[in-house]
């Protein structure tokens, strides 16, 4: 799995500085992303899923309030690693929207409601690949017929506000692909959109995928969505990435509470329980809220919430548990102690 | 659907849009082929003077016995073109530097603060001052009542671009590597071009009654200019005599007024691409 690393995220840290005390919002997230792999990062709202993906596109605003640390490297076609963090502006803008893409949750609004499709599509590959207007204009088309959209050639001259909601995320889809960018990041892509558009979407993207081998940067809060769709997955909770594994073994054996209890709430475990113990389906969930971030319990942030806590949770930082391959931050099911 | 035909068919739907544009015309009009049939507006004709409205003299006439028909579309030139221009001038100041507060952190506190303190002298106050300072000419009166209305247009401009460049799309058009002067010029400005049409026809209106106030006043364009300000103020010994000296400068001016203004709100209703195809 090793062969054809695309990004590489180490101890990445982001802190916002707000009312003269700094927060660490983002606090040690490590990933790793190959070439044709889907990673999905998920967690709950708040857990800092969009925070990484913002500091890896070096997106958040250039002024006090944000700081980061740690290492991100985007490797590009000729083997040349790109230190994200450090980069100045210039460059960064320089890898933006051609190496690495994004794409956002809300295809509502991240699309500019004065101008065209083909205008906004067009305006990357000129930025970047220095195309004429007119070329442009034509791989703009091209993009556009690779999003399956229909009627492209008429679609190009159209504004936002007459597409669809499936139609934009296409748009966003063929904006962000349009210069074939070696990683893309996307920000909960389908969330706004109902469950069969989404499944399109989900089908599209993973053609696109196939097809030019790119890396993705999943996010999501969907479980359902990842089983379906990711190879890999890294559970956030508070900040950290608290279990990391391949989507099957994930779900046949979820070692930290935290991703057991994420499971227990999908309507479909409801029903399996159900038909086991015979009784009325109950949807479960995670009692307690997320921590706040500003203070965070000592160690393990899930063990005010986790059923299984014991002291040692309390005690220090978790070090990471178990194989390479399935690595979580729990103090249960480790090699020394309990198993 | 073709777009003249588009733009018909919005002007049509709305009423007022429509009277206030046809207004505006004929007064365009007016201005451009007035002088071939009206009288010389600067003709004296002592024993005509005060003379109320007839066929021979549409409005009346003047102390002088100047005929009031030629000299109010005279004076339309000249409240227009001072409109017009003051409008031109402080929007365009006004845009760049809201844009310029709005977009880029670290320049919005000086630049508000400098708008702030102008904002906090009275308009007309303002504008007699600086008209005072420079000297009562036409030139003059563009700059001070251009001075005035900046700030106005300013603050407009840096709330709403304050609104957009918080949008997805502004953060998104930054993840295809857009650059902050292009990002402002393609991506922030187009989407302020409704408020900024709606400040354009306001401070165009505004300048228009300020203009007329400023010479009522004596501090404006000079009283040798014919323009209704002007022409209000020579009214006023002889407005009980002479009423239609004083109410038919005055009407032009309110007509004028509310036309730029209601027209100012069609336009941006039709240049709004999100009101587009709405019935």
């Amino acid at each position: 799995m090793s062969q054809d690393l695309r990004l590489l995220v180490q101890g990445l840290h982001t802190r916002l500085q707000h009312d003269g005390r700094e927060t660490a919002l983002v606090r040690g997230v490590d990933l790793r992303l190959h070439a044709g792999e889907t990673l999905a990062l998920v967690g709950e709202s708040g857990s800092g899923k969009s925070l990484t993906a913002l500091t890896l596109m070096r997106l958040l605003a250039r002024d006090a309030r944000w700081s980061w640390d740690g290492q991100v490297e985007l490797v590009d076609a000729d083997g040349q690693h790109h230190d994200l963090l450090r980069l100045p502006e210039a460059q960064i803008r320089r890898l933006r929207g051609h190496q690495m893409a994004m794409i956002f949750q809300e295809p509502m609004s991240c699309l500019n409601p004065v101008l065209t499709v083909g205008q906004q599509i067009a305006e990357s590959v000129r930025l970047h690949l220095g195309l004429s207007p007119a070329a442009a204009r034509q791989r703009a088309l091209q993009a556009l017929e690779e999003v399956e959209i229909a009627a492209a050639r008429q679609r190009l001259d159209e504004y936002p506000h007459q597409l669809s909601g499936g139609m934009r995320q296409r748009v966003m889809i063929a904006m962000a692909m349009v210069c074939a960018p070696r990683v893309l990041i996307a920000d909960e892509p389908t969330t706004a959109l109902d469950v069969t558009i989404a499944a399109q979407i989900l089908a599209l993207m993973r053609r696109l995928q196939e097809a030019n081998g790119m890396a993705v940067l999943f996010i999501t809060h969907h479980l359902g969505v990842v089983a379906h769709y990711a190879d890999r997955v890294s559970v956030m909770y508070a900040g950290r990435v608290v279990e990391s594994a391949d989507v099957p073994r994930l779900f046949a054996q979820p070692s930290h509470p935290y991703t057991r209890g994420l499971l227990e709430c999908l309507p479909g475990r409801a029903r399996q329980r159900a038909l086991a113990t015979g009784q009325a389906p109950v949807l479960l969930d995670i009692p307690g809220q997320a921590p706040s971030m500003q203070d965070l319990p000592e160690g393990c942030a899930f063990a005010p919430r986790c059923p299984q806590a014991h002291a040692r949770c309390g005690a220090g930082e978790v070090p990471w548990q178990g194989a390479p391959e399935h690595r979580y931050r729990c103090w249960l099911n480790a090699t020394e102690g309990l198993a | 659907m073709a777009e003249p035909q588009r733009w018909w068919r919005h002007l049509l739907a709305r009423r007022m849009v429509l009277v206030a544009a046809i207004l505006l015309g004929l007064l365009l009009l007016l201005t451009l082929v007035g002088p071939w049939f009206l009288p010389d507006p600067m003709a004296l004709k002592v024993s005509q003077r005060l003379k109320p409205p007839s066929w021979a003299y549409l409005a009346g006439t003047d102390e002088l016995g100047h005929d009031m028909a030629s000299r109010l579309v005279l004076g339309a030139r000249y409240s227009l073109a001072i409109g017009a221009s003051t409008a031109v001038l402080a929007v365009l100041a006004g845009t760049v530097l809201g844009l310029l507060a709005g977009f880029f952190r670290r320049l919005d506190g000086p630049l508000m603060r400098l708008v702030d303190a102008m904002m906090a002298f009275p308009d007309i106050l303002l504008g007699i001052a600086l008209v005072a300072i420079l000297g009562a000419s036409p030139v003059n009166v563009v700059l001070a009542l251009s001075l005035v209305y900046t700030p106005r247009v300013a603050r407009v401009v840096r709330a709403c671009a304050l609104v957009i460049r918080s949008l997805p799309y502004v953060e998104a058009a930054r993840a295809v590597g857009v650059r902050s002067p292009r990002l402002l010029r393609v991506h922030v400005l187009p989407n302020l071009m409704s408020p900024i049409l709606v400040q354009l026809s306001f401070v165009f209106a505004y300048a228009l009654l300020a203009e007329a106030g400023l010479s009522f006043l004596g501090v404006g364009v000079g009283a040798d200019v014919p323009t209704w300000g002007t022409m209000v103020a020579a009214s006023t010994p002889y407005a009980e005599r002479a009423v239609w000296m004083l109410f038919f400068p005055g009407l032009a001016i309110v007509l004028s007024a509310w036309s730029l203004q209601v027209l100012g709100d069609g336009v941006r209703d039709l240049l709004d691409p999100r009101l587009r195809g709405a019935p």
